[in-house]
């Protein structure tokens, strides 16, 4: 549906994506990741033809996003950040004018205005003032014109930005739901909201992209993971020395909780520890309150992409 | 054109949609009205050679009040959409470029002659009330109103090429109020500078828009000025089309 190849853009001779490389299949969610000044809104805005690039190309559904633009266009729906609207308008009637402009045919507007207010709850405010919508809202009206025309596939960009914690459940099972039907591509740093929709992800970094594969990969790429929390009552042990013996502990980081003792490990990944641990605890009679293990989330993911080259900067 | 026609209607509404259509039509109202009023009372004190018509369309007031309403007309049709960033949306709907340039123009243009059909009517108004007709001739109206036209689409195409100049609406509206009133006083030039050569006194009496008034507002239709503005409203609608397809690279 997406294949983008070798897309490069400068502002004023700098880069600010390069070269990237990347397609996106039909029925996919694709995730797009990164930090703030990233690339992603740039990626985006030359995927909807909003602008060109420096050099490369973009393929939507098999039309060159610049030189067969109108085309492209007709089969891709875009939600911009923040989302502009038109605040003097109503609701239904930017959704009519938005329809017209898109080439619903004209007997089907009403219809296609109806379908698009429902699915995004829309029923209530559709004869307020756009300017008088709630950020919630604005966010979902942005939505239903990205699907007014049927389009194969959408690019969302930041799609549950501003939202509250209900808006954004909301927003995402009903990306969830579109994703049955439709292409995505879709940008975020809310981190959890990628595992929880996505298929594929893409994390972009200093506009190249770092990695581009399933969540459930990435997690298992890592080079250390999660790890395990022990809260004991180790008496006169040395807790962390004991700890630091077990073959898979990489690292252990200790705490205190009143006369508890809290004990991070890190371990190789792919490894559970979990038993070791319990058997030591046992053989050296601590008291223990917990033991658990901690999964590894695509937060660190992120975070050992986005800030490795720091890390080996002040290691250095 | 369907989408065309779409954008248009847009652009027509969106006027209502903000206080500055009922601003400059209140305005512009008062400004005629007042006009109008002054020329039939003058004519009431000492007898003139000219109709009422004419002095309409030939007054200070009528001047005053046209190179005003441009600014007010045109500086928002792109800058607006550049602030607000609704120009995202707008483009990446499957719309060409040249569309939305011409239906941003013709936008202001209809709104352009929605402001001017008052006027009509106080001709009509005075034949009711004193039995004889405002114009010496129906082709006066007629030339007045073709003269209004033709001056107005060059004047709002210098005011859309102001405004895709531009994010800020208050910037867009005093480049083409300068622009404006330095073309309408390019006109004057001739009357204030005497000493100026013939020739190059003639030239500037081309583009003399008081001139072309006086002319069109007798009822003759001359053809020079007729595409002179024609062709330069075409000029500056390919200059805002350029600077409208720029903004993509400069971005």
């Amino acid at each position: 549906m997406i294949k983008v190849e070798n897309l490069t853009k400068r502002y004023a001779g700098q880069p600010a994506i390069r070269d990237l490389n990347f397609e996106v299949g039909k029925g996919e969610i694709m995730g797009f990741l990164g930090p703030n000044g990233a690339g992603k809104t740039t990626t985006m805005r030359i995927l909807a033809g909003f602008m060109p690039a420096t050099s490369g190309r973009a393929l939507i559904a098999g039309f060159d996003i610049f030189e067969q633009s109108l085309q492209a266009r007709t089969r891709l729906g875009y939600m911009p950040e923040h989302v502009p609207l038109y605040n003097d308008m109503r609701v239904t009637e930017y959704l009519d004018y938005r329809a017209a402009l898109k080439g619903v045919p004209h007997r089907r507007i009403a219809e296609r205005v109806g379908d698009v207010k429902e699915l995004c709850g829309l029923r209530d405010v559709e004869k307020k003032i756009i300017g008088a919508l709630s950020k919630g809202y604005r966010q979902r009206v942005g939505l239903a014109d990205a699907l007014l025309h049927e389009p194969d596939l959408l690019i969302l960009d930041e799609p549950t930005i501003g939202l509250d914690p209900n808006q954004i459940r909301q927003v995402r099972e009903l990306i969830k739901n579109l994703g049955r039907q439709h292409t995505i591509l879709l940008s975020t740093h809310i981190l959890p909201e990628v595992e929880m929709t996505c298929s594929r992800v893409i994390i972009i970094h200093k506009g190249r992209i770092e990695a581009c594969d399933t969540p459930e990969n990435l997690l298992s790429q890592l080079r250390q993971v999660g790890g395990v929390v022990l809260e004991a009552k180790v008496g006169k042990d040395n807790g962390a020395d004991e700890l630091r013996k077990i073959s898979a502990v990489r690292d252990v980081t200790t705490d205190v909780d009143g006369e508890w003792n809290v004990f991070s490990l890190r371990v190789e990944s792919g490894a559970d520890v979990r038993e070791e641990v319990f058997r030591l605890a046992a053989a050296r009679r601590w008291t223990v309150r917990e033991l658990t293990q901690r999964r590894a989330t695509l937060e660190d993911v992120f975070v050992e992409i986005t800030h490795a080259d720091e890390m080996e900067r002040s290691s250095i | 054109m369907r989408k065309f026609y779409t954008l248009l209607a847009r652009e027509v509404q969106s006027y209502f949609y903000s206080p500055i259509a009922y601003i400059v039509l209140v305005f512009f109202l008062i400004v005629s009205g007042v006009d109008f009023y002054f020329q039939i009372s003058f004519m009431n004190q000492r007898p003139v050679p000219y109709s009422v018509q004419e002095a309409f369309f030939n007054s200070v007031f009528f001047w005053f009040a046209f190179v005003l309403i441009f600014p007010l007309i045109t500086m928002r049709l792109f800058a607006e959409e550049f602030k607000l960033g609704t120009i995202e949306p707008l483009m990446t709907a499957p719309v060409r470029d040249w569309q939305v340039v011409l239906s941003k123009f013709f936008g202001a243009l209809v709104f352009y002659i929605i402001l001017w059909v008052p006027t009509a009517l106080y001709f009509g108004i005075f034949q009711y009330v004193t039995g004889r007709p405002a114009a010496g001739s129906s082709g006066a109206y007629w030339g007045s109103y073709l003269m209004l036209l033709l001056l107005g689409m060059f004047y709002l195409s210098v005011g859309c090429l102001a405004s895709v100049l531009t994010k800020n609406q208050i910037i867009a509206a005093i480049i083409s109020f300068c622009a404006i009133t330095l073309l309408f006083f390019l006109g004057l030039v001739q009357f204030i500078l005497l000493d100026v050569s013939s020739a190059t006194r003639d030239l500037l009496g081309y583009f003399s828009a008081l001139e072309h008034m006086g002319t069109f507002s007798r009822g003759v239709i001359d053809t020079r000025p007729i595409v002179l503005y024609l062709s330069m409203t075409v000029v500056m609608l390919t200059l805002t089309y350029q600077a409208f397809q720029s903004r993509k690279w400069r971005l």
